[in-house]
């Protein structure tokens, strides 16, 4: 394993460090329990939107902290959630009497630990409600699996609740959007090679050289299947196919599609890629109306891409397009 | 004869030594089917136990328990956190005052524990998760007659417990993380199941 470290025990607390220095105008972290809060927190009269999970998928949450997303965001070990602790801190550090919304991606840990401190925030008399994304349309939703994991639609998910936090909907406002959002955003992800996690040292799972696994989650886990490689005209239609396919899209929908990748995928392969959807989209009578592309929520340094599909209104539009001002995203400002 | 306060730190020291020992095999258990986090969680965890007791044992066994719950929710995360969190709360409240443990309160205590962890994580036995070692494990405890000592109760529940963990090879997975893989996670033991049993052969052992 070669990487740019000192120790596996000490990653996330030198990289949080980093991060303070690099963006002190947007954001300021807090130590033990860590907590990445946005610099002008609390903000009055404004429900707190508050993120976290795992680290290892940077920018995510840490980077989406700022004006107009996240006032907090609450990092965990590597591909770890944060404990409670972290989460009451978060709370601590940017709720006032607008309440806060915690976001939450669906991965058991993530869930139990969320709800955990929602739970020891209640008895604090806050207001703290949680809402699970479930993009990942690789997974079964039934009842004999985990659920559909949380995966690059929470991007877009903050970006557009912390919008409406930010003009000062009401909690109960922004919560009710947030289930929207989770309702009309579907993901499927890629993966050409397995991250490695600092405290293994070793690949998360091994993958022959003309190998892909197809539907993956961001934590390096192995996916829906394993398909020979193939070129990008097949990969990307496949990906299409399983995202536009499922329930809500259809001909006429505006949407948004944000191409990710997943930490070691460059930007060449991205866009073309990305070309490849829309032209894919637009033969199913799709409009991409909004894009993002670049990496947003990575795995490391796994090579892959998801492909995320919102459908769009105009109340949502709006909210995207609304100014927004973090180390990762920044626009109208 | 009882567990005191000091019988149940020291069963936690040993259970420290035991996942520090098998730190990597829980991690290839994990990293075959989820994320390979599972051992240094659980090691981060029981180390950050041992440090809290040389500062303070607590009067109590209950005490004692509840020491290590709160730790584990706050210093592990993952599932692994609250789920081992909340059996230890669980013991802890149903440990009471007592000043020592004897064999139904011990009984008690892991039935509480195993209530707890299927309240908050909702598994049922068979769907390949911790909860598969400890059901034999407390069935087995409960099995074992009135005059047995603690550490043949104990005993009896490891051992029912490594036959748990066993049985998550061959099932497929319906929560957590190895879910996601369905079929594909059959022929891998359960992270969660094989950790649970290591516990309570340490447990087993330091009553000894």
């Amino acid at each position: 394993m070669k990487k740019i470290i000192n120790d596996p025990a000490t990653v996330v607390a030198e990289s949080l460090r980093g991060l303070a220095v690099a963006h002190a105008d947007i954001l300021r972290v807090q130590d033990d329990p860590a907590v990445v809060v946005r610099a002008d927190a609390p903000v009055p009269s404004k429900v707190a939107v508050i993120s976290g999970g795992g680290s290892g998928h940077e920018p995510l949450h840490g980077g989406f902290v700022g004006r107009g997303m996240l006032d907090a965001a609450v990092p965990g070990a590597v591909f770890t959630s944060p404990t409670p602790d972290g989460v009451q801190a978060a709370v601590a550090a940017t709720t006032g009497p607008s309440g806060a919304l915690l976001i939450v991606k669906n991965y058991t840990g993530d869930v139990l630990n969320f709800e955990t401190a929602a739970e020891l925030a209640a008895a604090e008399d806050l207001d703290v409600r949680s809402v699970v994304i479930d993009d990942d349309v690789a997974v079964k939703d039934s009842t004999f699996t985990a659920g559909r994991r949380g995966v690059g639609g929470t991007v877009l998910l903050e970006k557009i609740v912390g919008a409406a936090a930010e003009r000062g909907d009401s909690l109960d406002a922004v919560e009710a959007l947030a289930r929207k959002v989770v309702g009309q955003v579907r993901s499927i992800g890629v993966a050409l090679s397995a991250p490695i996690v600092p405290h293994v040292g070793e690949p998360s799972f091994d993958l022959g050289p003309d190998e892909i696994e197809f539907g993956i989650g961001i934590h390096g886990e192995p996916g829906r299947e394993r398909i020979p490689a193939e070129p990008a005209d097949a990969l990307v239609a496949r990906m299409v196919e399983a995202v536009a396919s499922d329930l809500p899209y259809e001909a006429g929908d505006k949407v948004l599609l944000f191409t990710n990748s997943m930490g070691a995928t460059p930007l060449l392969e991205l866009y073309l890629a990305h070309g490849i959807a829309e032209r894919l989209l637009a033969e199913r009578g799709i409009v991409v109306e909004r894009r993002l592309v670049g990496p947003y929520i990575t795995s490391l340094e796994m090579q892959g891409m998801s492909l995320t599909l919102l459908k769009l209104d105009d109340e949502l539009t709006e909210l995207w397009d609304a100014p927004v001002w973090t180390s990762a995203l920044r626009w109208g400002i | 004869m009882g567990c005191s306060s000091e019988g149940v730190a020291a069963a936690l020291r040993a259970a420290a030594e035991v996942v520090a020992e098998h730190r990597s095999e829980l991690v290839e258990l994990d990293r075959a089917i989820g994320d390979g986090d599972h051992g240094e969680n659980m090691s981060r965890g029981f180390t950050a136990i041992v440090s809290a007791l040389e500062t303070e044992v607590p009067a109590t066994p209950a005490g004692v328990a509840k020491l290590a719950a709160t730790t584990l929710i706050s210093k592990v995360g993952g599932a692994a956190g609250p789920l081992y969190g909340t059996a230890f709360l669980r013991a802890s409240t149903k440990l009471g005052d007592a000043a020592s443990i004897d064999v139904p309160l011990l009984v008690a205590a892991l039935q509480a524990a195993l209530d707890g962890v299927q309240a908050r994580g909702k598994a049922v036995g068979g769907d390949a998760t911790m909860v598969d070692a400890l059901i034999p494990a407390v069935s087995a405890a409960a099995a074992c007659p009135a005059d047995a000592s603690i550490a043949d109760v104990l005993t009896a529940a490891a051992d029912a417990a490594d036959r748990g963990a066993e049985s998550t090879v061959d099932l497929v997975p319906r929560k957590g993380r190895a879910s996601y893989l369905g079929e594909r996670a059959v022929g891998h033991m359960d992270p969660g199941a094989r950790s649970t049993a290591l516990l309570l052969r340490a447990f087993a052992e330091a009553a000894r």
